[in-house]
């Protein structure tokens, strides 16, 4: 079976930076035909649904190993699925986003093979370190399913962040570039989250909006990306020594968060940290 | 170099058999099969490596090498008998190999050692414990047989041990797990799954040994060729028809219906991927395999093509 694929999508996977052999898979199992038929559903969403705008895409590396960190937004991987599209139709050239799956979806039939074909593969220290080592885009959310539980009221605030990201980047020698997420809350907004329904069909939780499923309403989203962060180690330090630097992309994050939320509101806020200010106020992938 | 290889008889054995007389090396094969038209300039020995006879074989011969093949890998023979078979005869290799002098040994051992489940990592590096093995304990005898031969490495430290965990070979022999698995016409998969699968040419697989027999490596390596495929995509290229079936379907259609018979724990290995990093073995020996994953593909389809169903 074959779907149909986007012009524009075909043309932008055949521009990925990826090693395709014959078959159009690449030595991980992404596939060609699966990202183009998942990029041609996106588009929808990502242009007209959503219209999801990009800010400060130029500190984004065009090459080489790197991770974006960000918060999460919306009470499902909606902030993930947009950063990927947002990496594909915003960037030049387009660049591929290898999130980490949660690892229960490695078990359901279906998610895993498509999540693995579309290069997100299950979240392990090996495969990260794997993929980094192979110069890929990782996509890291520190929060974990903490933060896509966040409720409408908490939709701007920031969770604990896992550690874990922190050591990788500094064993991997890998820039960060902190991202936020802006809008996932008012798409969905989560009132509860069902613990034991989610437990039943293998999933952490489903969450439950006013209209009880959680198919995003097609609010504004934004992501901010700032300037890369590098930290330099070993990721075998102490505790307080990785928090520290935690705390400088936690903190990085949450200033993000505010001078979008500002904006949001029609207040005229300049982004600090942008290379190119002037460029990176106007929305990238707007001016094509 | 003399060089003795239990399980010459095997069909990759007779394939490594002409590539090491036509590098100049002097063949003494062990095996309780026979070994017909072995070609002139074989020393061929019919007998059970287990067997008081295979000393004398070594005790005459003194090889330089020993490459060992005689394991049993398919998995219709008894668990009980392949574990006889297979530790009883990895440990008659080392200790006859110790005791007459035998500089380089190689086991030939399989990259199932890794197991296949959820939570395993792409790629797998030697120093992984064996995680998988407790959801396919048929395989338990050679993943034991596979560690046994590692404990050679300080048990035996005038030997040179090269543990070689190889790929699923394919080519014109059809010999092999995989290829048995793809010799119908129709091939049952896993609704909702479609692992990659790691697989060499047999001529690839051939030459490394050839290759660990030139260089020496110590210790243990995997060895593959081309980058893994999704079986869909195995199945679509050797000309095939993919059957996806339910889970619990699955099990009760295996061994009717034209499809493979296949052990429980099998299933595993048809909804997760096994596949592993081979580039410890290539900055040891420089090996560089022949075949990329379509040609090798091809040349396995060529030498099966899809059976036509009876009528």
């Amino acid at each position: 079976m074959r779907l149909p694929i986007d012009p524009e999508v075909r043309e932008r996977v055949e521009r990925l930076e990826l090693p395709w052999n014959d078959f159009g898979l690449d030595p991980y199992g992404v596939s060609k035909n699966y990202l183009g038929v998942y990029f041609t559903a996106l588009r929808f969403f990502y242009r007209t649904y959503f219209s999801v705008e990009s800010y400060g895409i130029d500190n984004v590396p065009k090459r080489g190993r790197v991770m974006l960190v960000g918060n999460h937004s919306g009470g499902f991987a909606l902030d993930g699925i947009m950063v990927t599209g947002s990496m594909f139709f915003d960037m030049e050239p387009p660049r591929l986003v290898h999130a980490m799956a949660e690892k229960f979806l490695a078990r359901l039939p279906f998610a895993s093979g498509i999540s693995s074909r579309l290069g997100h593969l299950t979240g392990l220290p090996a495969h990260a370190e794997r993929l980094l080592a192979d110069e890929r885009m990782l996509m890291v959310f520190p929060e974990g399913s903490r933060g896509t539980a966040k409720l409408f009221r908490e939709r701007y605030t920031l969770v604990q962040f896992g550690t874990g990201f922190m050591r990788l980047a500094m064993k991997m020698k890998t820039p960060i570039v902190p991202f936020a997420f802006l809008g996932g809350g008012e798409a969905v907004p989560t009132i509860a989250n069902a613990v034991t329904l989610g437990k039943l069909l293998g999933l952490p939780y489903i969450p439950v909006t006013p209209w009880l499923v959680a198919f995003p309403l097609p609010a504004k989203l934004e992501v901010y990306y700032s300037e890369p962060m590098m930290f330099e180690g070993t990721g075998a330090e102490e505790d307080e020594v990785v928090a520290r630097h935690v705390e400088a992309v936690k903190d990085r994050i949450a200033r993000l968060i505010d001078i979008g939320r500002r904006r949001r509101k029609g207040e005229i806020v300049p982004l600090p940290t942008a290379r190119r200010s002037q460029r990176s106020l106007e929305p990238e992938g707007r001016a094509r | 170099m003399r060089i003795l290889v239990p399980g010459l008889a095997g069909r990759l054995g007779r394939m490594l058999a002409e590539r090491l007389l036509q590098k100049g090396h002097d063949v003494i094969g062990i095996d309780r099969r026979p070994f017909r038209d072995a070609p002139s300039g074989v020393e061929m020995h019919e007998l059970d490596i287990r067997k008081r006879a295979a000393e004398d074989v070594f005790r005459r011969v003194r090889p330089h090498a020993v490459i060992h093949m005689a394991t049993v890998t398919h998995l219709l023979v008894e668990s009980e008998d392949r574990y006889r078979i297979n530790l009883g005869g990895t440990r008659a290799v080392f200790e006859h190999s110790a005791a007459y002098g035998v500089e380089h040994v190689v086991f030939v051992g399989r990259h199932t050692y890794y197991g296949a489940a959820a939570d395993s990592p792409l790629f797998h590096v030697e120093d992984e414990p064996p995680v998988g093995i407790s959801s396919f304990p048929q395989l338990a005898d050679l993943v034991a047989a596979d560690l046994y031969a590692g404990s050679a490495l300080w048990r035996h430290p005038n030997i040179v041990t090269s543990v070689l965990r190889m790929v699923y070979t394919l080519g014109p022999t059809g010999h092999g797990t995989l290829a048995k698995f793809l010799r119908g016409a129709r091939v049952p998969t896993i609704l909702g799954y479609d692992p990659l699968f790691h697989f060499m040419h047999e001529q690839d697989f051939v030459d490394a040994l050839v290759v660990a027999v030139d260089a020496r490596p110590r210790g243990v390596f995997n060895v593959a060729g081309p980058r893994p495929v999704p079986l869909s995509v195995i199945i679509s290229e050797t000309g095939r028809t993919n059957v996806p079936l339910p889970g619990p379907l699955f099990s009760a259609a295996l061994g009717r219906f034209g499809l493979p018979r296949l052990p429980r724990g099998a299933l595993d290995h048809i909804r997760y991927p096994v596949t592993v990093d081979a580039s410890a073995f290539v900055r040891a020996t420089n090996y560089t395999y022949a075949f990329d994953e379509k040609a090798t593909l091809r040349s396995y389809r060529e030498a099966f093509p899809r059976p036509i169903a009876a009528a």
